[in-house]
Protein backbone atom coordinates (compact mmCIF):
# COMPACT_ATOMS: atom_id res chain seq x y z
CA UNK A 1 0.00 0.00 0.00
CA UNK A 2 1.09 3.78 -0.99
CA UNK A 3 0.02 6.19 0.50
CA UNK A 4 0.32 10.75 -1.32
CA UNK A 5 -0.71 13.79 -0.16
CA UNK A 6 -1.54 15.53 -3.79
CA UNK A 7 -3.08 18.78 -4.79
CA UNK A 8 -5.75 18.12 -8.13
CA UNK A 9 -6.52 20.94 -10.14
CA UNK A 10 -9.56 20.45 -12.05
CA UNK A 11 -10.40 22.86 -15.22
CA UNK A 12 -13.93 24.18 -15.07
CA UNK A 13 -15.76 21.48 -17.57
CA UNK A 14 -14.92 19.06 -14.83
CA UNK A 15 -15.97 20.43 -11.74
CA UNK A 16 -19.18 18.97 -12.28
CA UNK A 17 -18.37 15.00 -13.04
CA UNK A 18 -17.94 12.29 -9.96
CA UNK A 19 -14.66 11.80 -10.57
CA UNK A 20 -13.31 11.15 -7.14
CA UNK A 21 -16.11 8.48 -7.33
CA UNK A 22 -14.13 6.71 -10.14
CA UNK A 23 -11.14 6.88 -8.13
CA UNK A 24 -12.65 4.65 -5.46
CA UNK A 25 -14.36 2.41 -7.25
CA UNK A 26 -12.80 1.79 -10.43
CA UNK A 27 -9.36 2.07 -8.92
CA UNK A 28 -9.86 0.99 -5.39
CA UNK A 29 -8.54 3.90 -3.49
CA UNK A 30 -9.02 5.30 -0.21
CA UNK A 31 -9.19 8.96 -1.01
CA UNK A 32 -9.60 11.31 2.40
CA UNK A 33 -10.43 14.99 0.80
CA UNK A 34 -8.78 17.21 2.89
CA UNK A 35 -9.51 20.51 1.69
CA UNK A 36 -11.86 21.19 -1.25
CA UNK A 37 -12.88 25.19 -3.09
CA UNK A 38 -13.98 26.13 -6.18
CA UNK A 39 -12.49 29.09 -7.60
CA UNK A 40 -14.28 32.24 -9.44
CA UNK A 41 -13.43 31.04 -12.66
CA UNK A 42 -15.01 28.03 -11.52
CA UNK A 43 -11.74 25.97 -11.57
CA UNK A 44 -10.99 23.29 -9.07
CA UNK A 45 -8.73 22.87 -6.37
CA UNK A 46 -8.60 19.75 -4.04
CA UNK A 47 -5.91 18.34 -1.54
CA UNK A 48 -6.26 14.90 -0.61
CA UNK A 49 -5.00 11.75 0.74
CA UNK A 50 -4.92 9.26 -1.29
CA UNK A 51 -4.12 5.58 -0.11
CA UNK A 52 -3.79 2.36 -2.37
CA UNK A 53 -1.76 -0.53 -4.31
CA UNK A 54 1.08 0.28 -6.63
CA UNK A 55 -0.70 -0.70 -9.73
CA UNK A 56 -4.08 1.28 -8.72
CA UNK A 57 -2.72 4.19 -8.21
CA UNK A 58 -0.76 4.78 -11.02
CA UNK A 59 -3.95 3.63 -13.20
CA UNK A 60 -5.67 6.48 -10.79
CA UNK A 61 -3.00 9.04 -11.77
CA UNK A 62 -3.25 7.73 -15.32
CA UNK A 63 -7.14 8.10 -15.69
CA UNK A 64 -7.09 12.21 -14.08
CA UNK A 65 -4.33 12.82 -16.45
CA UNK A 66 -6.44 11.79 -19.31
CA UNK A 67 -8.94 13.73 -17.94
CA UNK A 68 -6.67 16.86 -17.98
CA UNK A 69 -6.39 16.83 -14.18
CA UNK A 70 -3.01 18.12 -12.97
CA UNK A 71 -2.29 16.88 -9.84
CA UNK A 72 1.28 17.91 -7.80
CA UNK A 73 2.72 16.73 -4.65
CA UNK A 74 1.23 18.81 -1.33
CA UNK A 75 4.38 19.44 0.10
CA UNK A 76 5.18 21.90 -2.80
CA UNK A 77 2.79 24.02 -1.88
CA UNK A 78 3.65 24.70 1.72
CA UNK A 79 7.04 26.40 2.66
CA UNK A 80 8.31 26.70 5.91
CA UNK A 81 10.97 30.21 5.72
CA UNK A 82 13.10 28.78 7.97
CA UNK A 83 15.35 31.87 7.91
CA UNK A 84 12.23 34.33 9.20
CA UNK A 85 11.62 31.49 12.25
CA UNK A 86 12.57 32.77 15.22
CA UNK A 87 11.48 29.17 16.94
CA UNK A 88 8.90 31.03 19.47
CA UNK A 89 6.83 27.81 19.15
CA UNK A 90 3.88 30.32 18.92
CA UNK A 91 2.78 27.20 15.95
CA UNK A 92 2.85 24.04 18.01
CA UNK A 93 0.18 24.52 19.83
CA UNK A 94 -2.26 24.48 16.99
CA UNK A 95 -0.71 22.38 14.46
CA UNK A 96 -2.79 19.11 15.10
CA UNK A 97 -0.83 16.65 12.87
CA UNK A 98 2.34 17.73 14.37
CA UNK A 99 3.86 18.52 10.94
CA UNK A 100 5.02 21.68 12.80
CA UNK A 101 7.32 20.28 15.99
CA UNK A 102 9.67 21.52 18.64
CA UNK A 103 12.66 19.97 20.45
CA UNK A 104 11.58 20.56 23.68
CA UNK A 105 15.66 19.95 24.65
CA UNK A 106 16.52 22.82 22.91
CA UNK A 107 12.90 24.41 21.57
CA UNK A 108 13.73 24.19 18.41
CA UNK A 109 11.36 24.31 15.96
CA UNK A 110 11.09 21.57 13.03
CA UNK A 111 8.43 21.14 9.98
CA UNK A 112 7.97 18.27 8.72
CA UNK A 113 6.27 18.73 4.96
CA UNK A 114 4.70 15.11 4.29
CA UNK A 115 2.60 15.51 8.01
CA UNK A 116 1.46 18.61 6.46
CA UNK A 117 -2.32 19.03 5.60
CA UNK A 118 -2.36 22.39 4.54
CA UNK A 119 -5.29 23.03 7.20
CA UNK A 120 -3.51 26.92 7.13
CA UNK A 121 -3.79 27.49 11.04
CA UNK A 122 -0.48 28.08 11.34
CA UNK A 123 -0.87 31.06 8.67
CA UNK A 124 -2.20 33.73 11.22
CA UNK A 125 -0.58 32.68 14.49
CA UNK A 126 2.65 32.92 12.79
CA UNK A 127 3.97 36.69 14.29
CA UNK A 128 6.89 36.30 11.43
CA UNK A 129 5.22 35.49 8.37
CA UNK A 130 7.26 32.07 8.42
CA UNK A 131 4.47 29.96 6.84
CA UNK A 132 3.22 30.35 3.29
CA UNK A 133 0.79 27.54 1.85
CA UNK A 134 -0.53 28.32 -1.63
CA UNK A 135 -3.97 27.15 -2.14
CA UNK B 1 34.69 37.07 49.02
CA UNK B 2 33.51 39.86 47.26
CA UNK B 3 34.37 40.49 44.24
CA UNK B 4 34.33 44.19 42.37
CA UNK B 5 33.37 45.11 38.53
CA UNK B 6 37.10 46.51 37.74
CA UNK B 7 38.69 43.22 39.17
CA UNK B 8 36.51 41.01 36.81
CA UNK B 9 36.95 44.00 33.95
CA UNK B 10 40.83 43.32 34.69
CA UNK B 11 40.48 39.98 34.27
CA UNK B 12 38.21 40.01 30.89
CA UNK B 13 41.62 42.15 29.94
CA UNK B 14 43.71 39.02 30.48
CA UNK B 15 41.17 36.58 29.20
CA UNK B 16 41.06 35.50 32.26
CA UNK B 17 37.23 35.85 33.28
CA UNK B 18 35.29 33.14 33.67
CA UNK B 19 31.79 33.08 31.73
CA UNK B 20 29.02 31.10 32.22
CA UNK B 21 25.27 31.33 30.73
CA UNK B 22 22.84 31.53 33.14
CA UNK B 23 21.39 27.93 31.71
CA UNK B 24 25.17 26.74 31.98
CA UNK B 25 25.26 28.19 35.41
CA UNK B 26 22.84 26.05 37.36
CA UNK B 27 24.48 22.62 36.52
CA UNK B 28 27.76 24.05 37.35
CA UNK B 29 26.81 25.35 40.77
CA UNK B 30 24.91 22.51 41.80
CA UNK B 31 27.45 20.50 41.51
CA UNK B 32 30.39 22.62 42.53
CA UNK B 33 28.67 24.78 45.53
CA UNK B 34 27.12 28.21 45.70
CA UNK B 35 30.23 29.24 47.51
CA UNK B 36 33.11 28.02 45.47
CA UNK B 37 31.47 28.72 41.71
CA UNK B 38 30.70 32.36 43.45
CA UNK B 39 34.34 32.99 43.79
CA UNK B 40 35.47 30.98 40.79
CA UNK B 41 32.96 32.60 38.17
CA UNK B 42 32.84 36.20 37.20
CA UNK B 43 30.10 36.77 34.84
CA UNK B 44 26.53 35.19 34.08
CA UNK B 45 24.87 35.98 30.84
CA UNK B 46 21.55 35.91 30.04
CA UNK B 47 18.94 36.70 27.09
CA UNK B 48 15.79 37.09 25.85
CA UNK B 49 14.18 37.46 22.69
CA UNK B 50 10.58 38.50 22.10
CA UNK B 51 8.41 40.94 21.26
CA UNK B 52 8.19 44.05 23.15
CA UNK B 53 5.75 47.08 22.21
CA UNK B 54 7.18 50.06 23.93
CA UNK B 55 10.62 49.89 21.37
CA UNK B 56 11.17 52.08 18.85
CA UNK B 57 14.14 54.87 17.22
CA UNK B 58 14.75 58.40 16.66
CA UNK B 59 16.58 59.87 13.56
CA UNK B 60 18.52 62.75 13.01
CA UNK B 61 18.47 62.33 8.64
CA UNK B 62 20.67 65.64 8.18
CA UNK B 63 18.96 69.30 6.69
CA UNK B 64 18.26 69.23 2.79
CA UNK B 65 19.07 71.98 0.20
CA UNK B 66 16.68 74.17 0.52
CA UNK B 67 16.14 73.84 4.55
CA UNK B 68 12.82 71.89 5.62
CA UNK B 69 11.42 71.81 8.83
CA UNK B 70 9.54 68.47 9.56
CA UNK B 71 8.07 69.06 13.25
CA UNK B 72 4.69 70.87 12.59
CA UNK B 73 4.20 68.77 9.60
CA UNK B 74 3.74 65.30 8.13
CA UNK B 75 6.59 62.81 7.92
CA UNK B 76 6.67 59.25 6.49
CA UNK B 77 8.97 56.21 6.56
CA UNK B 78 7.51 53.85 3.59
CA UNK B 79 4.49 55.37 4.84
CA UNK B 80 4.72 54.89 8.52
CA UNK B 81 4.45 58.22 9.99
CA UNK B 82 7.11 59.17 12.16
CA UNK B 83 6.55 61.63 15.24
CA UNK B 84 8.24 64.59 14.48
CA UNK B 85 7.52 67.25 17.47
CA UNK B 86 11.82 68.19 17.81
CA UNK B 87 13.61 70.18 15.81
CA UNK B 88 13.85 70.65 12.50
CA UNK B 89 15.20 66.67 10.94
CA UNK B 90 14.88 64.69 14.45
CA UNK B 91 12.02 62.20 14.33
CA UNK B 92 11.15 59.02 16.56
CA UNK B 93 9.36 56.19 14.89
CA UNK B 94 7.32 53.83 17.22
CA UNK B 95 7.45 49.92 16.29
CA UNK B 96 3.99 50.16 16.58
CA UNK B 97 3.37 52.80 14.06
CA UNK B 98 1.31 51.70 11.23
CA UNK B 99 0.46 53.47 7.35
CA UNK B 100 -2.42 55.86 7.65
CA UNK B 101 -4.34 53.38 4.93
CA UNK B 102 -3.92 50.13 6.56
CA UNK B 103 -7.49 48.68 6.72
CA UNK B 104 -5.89 47.95 10.52
CA UNK B 105 -8.79 45.37 12.18
CA UNK B 106 -11.71 46.91 9.31
CA UNK B 107 -11.36 43.12 7.87
CA UNK B 108 -11.30 41.31 11.39
CA UNK B 109 -8.60 39.72 12.06
CA UNK B 110 -6.42 42.76 10.31
CA UNK B 111 -2.91 41.41 9.07
CA UNK B 112 -0.93 44.09 10.38
CA UNK B 113 1.84 42.94 8.07
CA UNK B 114 3.79 46.16 7.94
CA UNK B 115 4.18 49.10 10.57
CA UNK B 116 6.92 51.02 12.34
CA UNK B 117 9.26 47.61 13.44
CA UNK B 118 9.21 46.27 10.01
CA UNK B 119 10.79 49.64 8.91
CA UNK B 120 13.46 49.47 11.58
CA UNK B 121 14.43 45.53 10.15
CA UNK B 122 14.29 46.80 6.97
CA UNK B 123 17.11 50.11 7.59
CA UNK B 124 18.95 47.75 9.82
CA UNK B 125 18.92 45.16 7.24
CA UNK B 126 20.80 48.03 4.91
CA UNK B 127 18.11 48.58 2.70
CA UNK B 128 16.47 52.35 1.75
CA UNK B 129 13.09 53.18 2.96
CA UNK B 130 11.07 56.31 1.32
CA UNK B 131 11.29 59.80 3.51
CA UNK B 132 8.60 61.48 2.17
CA UNK B 133 7.44 64.98 4.23
CA UNK B 134 5.11 67.88 3.72
CA UNK B 135 5.59 71.18 6.11
CA UNK B 136 4.72 74.53 6.55
CA UNK B 137 7.42 76.08 5.79
CA UNK B 138 9.26 79.21 7.73
CA UNK B 139 11.46 81.96 6.58
CA UNK B 140 14.84 79.65 7.66
CA UNK B 141 12.86 76.81 7.08
CA UNK B 142 11.39 77.26 3.42
CA UNK B 143 10.81 73.95 1.60
CA UNK B 144 7.29 71.98 2.22
CA UNK B 145 7.79 68.92 0.58
CA UNK B 146 10.93 66.35 0.50
CA UNK B 147 10.72 62.81 -1.07
CA UNK B 148 14.07 61.03 -1.04
CA UNK B 149 15.17 57.14 -0.52
CA UNK B 150 17.27 57.07 2.55
CA UNK B 151 19.23 54.66 4.21
CA UNK B 152 20.80 53.76 7.63
CA UNK B 153 24.63 54.93 6.67
CA UNK B 154 22.93 58.34 4.86
CA UNK B 155 21.82 59.62 8.35
CA UNK B 156 23.76 61.38 11.05
CA UNK B 157 22.31 59.63 13.98
CA UNK B 158 20.10 56.52 14.36
CA UNK B 159 19.12 55.14 17.93
CA UNK B 160 16.81 52.72 18.99
CA UNK B 161 15.42 53.75 21.94
CA UNK B 162 13.06 51.38 24.05
CA UNK B 163 11.27 52.94 26.67
CA UNK B 164 9.97 49.15 28.17
CA UNK B 165 11.67 46.29 27.52
CA UNK B 166 12.53 43.01 28.90
CA UNK B 167 9.95 42.18 31.21
CA UNK B 168 10.71 40.55 34.13
CA UNK B 169 7.79 37.54 33.78
CA UNK B 170 4.93 37.65 32.21
CA UNK B 171 1.38 36.23 32.26
CA UNK B 172 -0.14 33.14 30.64
CA UNK B 173 -3.08 33.69 28.35
CA UNK B 174 -5.72 31.55 28.05
CA UNK B 175 -9.60 32.34 26.49
CA UNK B 176 -12.74 30.93 28.70
CA UNK B 177 -15.12 31.93 26.07
CA UNK B 178 -16.14 30.27 23.01
CA UNK B 179 -14.50 32.47 20.01
CA UNK B 180 -11.11 32.49 19.03
CA UNK B 181 -9.42 35.61 20.40
CA UNK B 182 -6.98 37.65 18.52
CA UNK B 183 -4.58 39.32 21.70
CA UNK B 184 -0.95 40.87 21.59
CA UNK B 185 -0.29 37.25 23.27
CA UNK B 186 -0.77 35.93 19.89
CA UNK B 187 -3.98 33.55 18.58
CA UNK B 188 -5.55 32.26 22.04
CA UNK B 189 -8.35 28.97 21.00
CA UNK B 190 -11.55 29.54 22.55
CA UNK B 191 -12.51 27.12 26.15
CA UNK B 192 -8.65 26.92 26.84
CA UNK B 193 -7.89 25.76 23.26
CA UNK B 194 -4.42 26.70 24.05
CA UNK B 195 -1.64 28.48 26.24
CA UNK B 196 0.57 31.11 25.45
CA UNK B 197 3.41 32.32 27.59
CA UNK B 198 5.87 35.14 26.79
CA UNK B 199 9.04 34.81 28.93
CA UNK B 200 12.35 33.53 28.38
CA UNK B 201 12.45 31.72 32.30
CA UNK B 202 15.91 30.54 33.35
CA UNK B 203 17.45 32.86 31.36
CA UNK B 204 15.61 35.98 31.18
CA UNK B 205 17.73 38.69 32.44
CA UNK B 206 15.54 40.42 35.42
CA UNK B 207 14.68 36.65 36.47
CA UNK B 208 18.60 36.65 37.22
CA UNK B 209 18.82 39.28 39.47
CA UNK B 210 15.15 39.75 40.69
CA UNK B 211 16.08 42.33 42.94
CA UNK B 212 18.32 44.30 40.44
CA UNK B 213 21.59 44.12 43.05
CA UNK B 214 23.86 44.73 39.48
CA UNK B 215 21.77 46.21 36.86
CA UNK B 216 20.59 49.95 36.46
CA UNK B 217 21.54 52.99 34.97
CA UNK B 218 24.59 52.61 32.42
CA UNK B 219 24.82 48.52 32.20
CA UNK B 220 26.21 47.51 28.95
CA UNK B 221 24.14 44.98 27.27
CA UNK B 222 23.64 43.12 24.17
CA UNK B 223 20.60 45.27 22.20
CA UNK B 224 19.65 44.09 18.79
CA UNK B 225 22.87 42.14 18.11
CA UNK B 226 25.29 45.50 19.05
CA UNK B 227 25.78 47.14 21.93
CA UNK B 228 23.62 48.89 24.45
CA UNK B 229 22.78 50.29 27.35
CA UNK B 230 20.27 50.58 30.32
CA UNK B 231 19.26 54.05 30.88
CA UNK B 232 16.93 53.53 33.73
CA UNK B 233 14.01 51.38 34.77
CA UNK B 234 11.18 50.68 31.77
CA UNK B 235 7.93 51.91 32.09
CA UNK B 236 5.53 50.14 34.55
CA UNK B 237 8.55 49.13 36.45
CA UNK B 238 6.54 47.17 39.40
CA UNK B 239 9.00 45.82 41.68
CA UNK B 240 6.37 45.39 44.45
CA UNK B 241 4.73 42.35 43.17
CA UNK B 242 4.19 38.79 44.82
CA UNK B 243 7.87 37.12 44.91
CA UNK B 244 8.59 33.39 46.06
CA UNK B 245 10.87 32.81 49.05
CA UNK B 246 13.63 33.10 46.45
CA UNK B 247 12.45 36.28 45.11
CA UNK B 248 11.32 35.72 42.11
CA UNK B 249 8.12 37.79 41.04
CA UNK B 250 5.18 35.64 40.44
CA UNK B 251 3.73 38.04 38.35
CA UNK B 252 4.77 41.02 35.78
CA UNK B 253 7.46 43.07 37.44
CA UNK B 254 10.27 45.10 36.73
CA UNK B 255 11.34 46.50 33.25
CA UNK B 256 14.31 48.41 31.23
CA UNK B 257 14.61 51.16 29.28
CA UNK B 258 17.09 50.46 26.91
CA UNK B 259 19.32 52.29 24.14
CA UNK B 260 21.72 51.35 21.32
CA UNK B 261 23.24 52.99 17.74
CA UNK B 262 20.86 51.21 15.31
CA UNK B 263 23.67 50.85 13.05
CA UNK B 264 25.42 48.44 14.67
CA UNK B 265 22.58 45.92 15.00
CA UNK B 266 21.20 43.27 13.05
CA UNK B 267 18.25 42.32 11.19
CA UNK B 268 18.44 38.80 12.94
CA UNK B 269 18.09 40.76 16.36
CA UNK B 270 15.35 42.91 15.41
CA UNK B 271 12.39 41.68 14.04
CA UNK B 272 8.85 43.27 12.26
CA UNK B 273 6.25 41.44 14.06
CA UNK B 274 2.89 41.28 12.52
CA UNK B 275 -0.13 39.88 15.76
CA UNK B 276 -3.03 38.95 13.36
CA UNK B 277 -5.64 41.40 14.85
CA UNK B 278 -3.46 42.93 17.48
CA UNK B 279 -1.27 44.77 15.47
CA UNK B 280 2.59 45.38 14.80
CA UNK B 281 5.46 45.24 17.42
CA UNK B 282 8.91 44.80 17.13
CA UNK B 283 10.83 41.53 18.34
CA UNK B 284 13.99 42.77 20.46
CA UNK B 285 16.92 40.53 21.31
CA UNK B 286 18.82 41.59 24.54
CA UNK B 287 21.34 39.78 27.00
CA UNK B 288 22.30 41.55 30.09
CA UNK B 289 25.42 40.22 31.82
CA UNK B 290 25.17 39.61 35.85
CA UNK B 291 28.60 40.39 37.21
CA UNK B 292 29.10 37.43 40.38
CA UNK B 293 30.08 40.14 42.86
CA UNK B 294 29.38 37.96 45.53
CA UNK B 295 27.32 34.50 46.64
CA UNK B 296 23.88 36.05 47.19
CA UNK B 297 24.40 37.18 43.49
CA UNK B 298 25.67 33.84 42.35
CA UNK B 299 22.64 32.16 44.21
CA UNK B 300 20.12 34.36 42.31
CA UNK B 301 21.92 33.82 38.65
CA UNK B 302 21.06 29.72 39.38
CA UNK B 303 17.00 30.16 38.94
CA UNK B 304 15.83 27.25 37.57
CA UNK B 305 12.07 27.17 35.21
CA UNK B 306 10.91 25.35 37.41
CA UNK B 307 11.19 27.29 40.45
CA UNK B 308 9.31 30.40 38.09
CA UNK B 309 5.79 30.62 38.43
CA UNK B 310 3.51 33.18 35.81
CA UNK B 311 0.05 33.61 36.36
CA UNK B 312 -2.99 32.28 34.15
CA UNK B 313 -4.85 34.67 33.24
CA UNK B 314 -8.24 34.81 31.05
CA UNK B 315 -7.97 37.63 27.78
CA UNK B 316 -10.95 36.82 26.95
CA UNK B 317 -12.69 38.68 29.59
CA UNK B 318 -10.51 39.08 32.90
CA UNK B 319 -7.64 40.80 31.05
CA UNK B 320 -9.85 43.29 28.84
CA UNK B 321 -12.10 44.49 31.87
CA UNK B 322 -9.41 45.12 34.38
CA UNK B 323 -10.91 42.04 36.57
CA UNK B 324 -7.93 41.15 38.78
CA UNK B 325 -7.01 37.69 40.19
CA UNK B 326 -6.19 34.32 37.93
CA UNK B 327 -6.98 30.70 37.32
CA UNK B 328 -4.09 29.40 38.68
CA UNK B 329 0.09 29.26 38.39
CA UNK B 330 1.69 27.29 35.80
CA UNK B 331 6.00 27.49 35.86
CA UNK B 332 8.28 27.70 33.11
CA UNK B 333 9.02 23.90 32.73
CA UNK B 334 4.94 23.00 32.47
CA UNK B 335 4.89 25.94 29.99
CA UNK B 336 7.93 24.57 27.87
CA UNK B 337 7.01 21.25 28.17
CA UNK B 338 4.10 21.38 25.93
CA UNK B 339 1.24 20.94 28.01
CA UNK B 340 -0.69 22.64 31.41
CA UNK B 341 -3.46 21.92 33.23
CA UNK B 342 -5.82 25.00 34.06
CA UNK B 343 -9.60 24.05 35.71
CA UNK B 344 -8.46 20.15 35.55
CA UNK B 345 -7.98 20.43 31.63
CA UNK B 346 -5.12 19.70 30.02
CA UNK B 347 -4.26 22.60 27.98
CA UNK B 348 -1.38 22.64 24.96
CA UNK B 349 1.31 25.43 25.54
CA UNK B 350 2.85 28.14 22.57
CA UNK B 351 5.91 30.52 23.28
CA UNK B 352 5.63 33.72 21.77
CA UNK B 353 9.40 34.21 23.31
CA UNK B 354 12.17 32.56 21.44
CA UNK B 355 14.15 30.33 24.31
CA UNK B 356 16.63 28.95 21.35
CA UNK B 357 17.12 32.58 20.23
CA UNK B 358 17.88 33.66 24.13
CA UNK B 359 20.19 30.84 24.74
CA UNK B 360 21.95 32.19 21.19
CA UNK B 361 22.26 35.55 22.96
CA UNK B 362 23.51 34.53 26.24
CA UNK B 363 26.45 32.33 24.62
CA UNK B 364 27.24 35.33 21.90
CA UNK B 365 27.12 37.68 24.74
CA UNK B 366 29.72 34.92 26.76
CA UNK B 367 31.93 34.63 23.58
CA UNK B 368 32.51 38.81 23.61
CA UNK B 369 33.15 38.74 27.21
CA UNK B 370 35.87 35.98 26.63
CA UNK B 371 37.38 37.44 23.61
CA UNK B 372 37.76 40.74 25.67
CA UNK B 373 35.60 42.45 23.22
CA UNK B 374 32.56 43.66 25.91
CA UNK B 375 33.57 44.92 29.28
CA UNK B 376 31.21 45.60 32.37
CA UNK B 377 30.19 48.67 33.13
CA UNK B 378 29.29 49.98 37.09
CA UNK B 379 25.90 51.20 37.32
CA UNK B 380 25.29 54.82 37.60
CA UNK B 381 22.11 53.75 40.16
CA UNK B 382 20.69 50.51 40.67
CA UNK B 383 17.02 49.82 39.45
CA UNK B 384 14.64 51.03 41.63
CA UNK B 385 14.08 47.60 44.04
CA UNK B 386 11.02 46.38 46.30
CA UNK B 387 11.54 48.74 49.15
CA UNK B 388 11.70 51.57 46.57
CA UNK B 389 7.65 52.11 47.22
CA UNK B 390 6.75 52.19 43.59
CA UNK B 391 3.21 51.40 42.98
CA UNK B 392 1.78 51.15 39.81
CA UNK B 393 -1.47 52.78 39.06
CA UNK B 394 -4.10 52.42 37.06
CA UNK B 395 -5.64 55.21 34.89
CA UNK B 396 -8.14 56.96 36.98
CA UNK B 397 -10.81 58.59 34.76
CA UNK B 398 -12.09 61.75 36.08
CA UNK B 399 -15.48 63.25 34.51
CA UNK B 400 -14.95 66.57 32.80
CA UNK B 401 -16.40 69.55 33.99
CA UNK B 402 -18.44 71.52 31.56
CA UNK B 403 -17.62 75.20 31.45
CA UNK B 404 -20.64 77.73 30.95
Amino acid sequence: MQKKRVVFNYPSHLVDQPVISKLVKDYDLTVNILRARITPKEEGRLVLEIVGKRAGLEAGFQYLRNLGIETQPLAQDVKWHEDRCTHCTACISVCHPQALDVNRKTMEVSFNRDKCIACELCIPVCPYQAMEILF
Amino acid sequence: MVKTIEEINEKIRKGKAVVLTAEEIIDYAAEKGAKKTAQEVDVVTTGTFGPMCSSGAYFNVGHSKPRIKLGGGKTFLNDIPVYTGFAAVDFFLGATAMAEDDPRNKIYPGKFSYGGAHVIEELVAGKDVRLSATAYGTDCYPRKTLETDISLKDMNEAVLFNMRNAYQNYNVAVNLSDRMIYTYMGVIQPKLGNANYCNAGQLSPLLNDPYYKTIGIGTRIFLGGGVGYVVGSGTQHNPGVARTENGVPKMTAGTLAVKGDLKMMSPKWLRGTSFTGYGVTLTVGIGVPIPILNEEILRHSMVKDEEIWAQIVDYSESYPQCIPGSLGEANYRQLKSGKITVQGKEVPTSGLSSYLRAGEIARILKEWIEAGKFFLTQPVELLPSVDSGIVFKPLKERPIKKSK
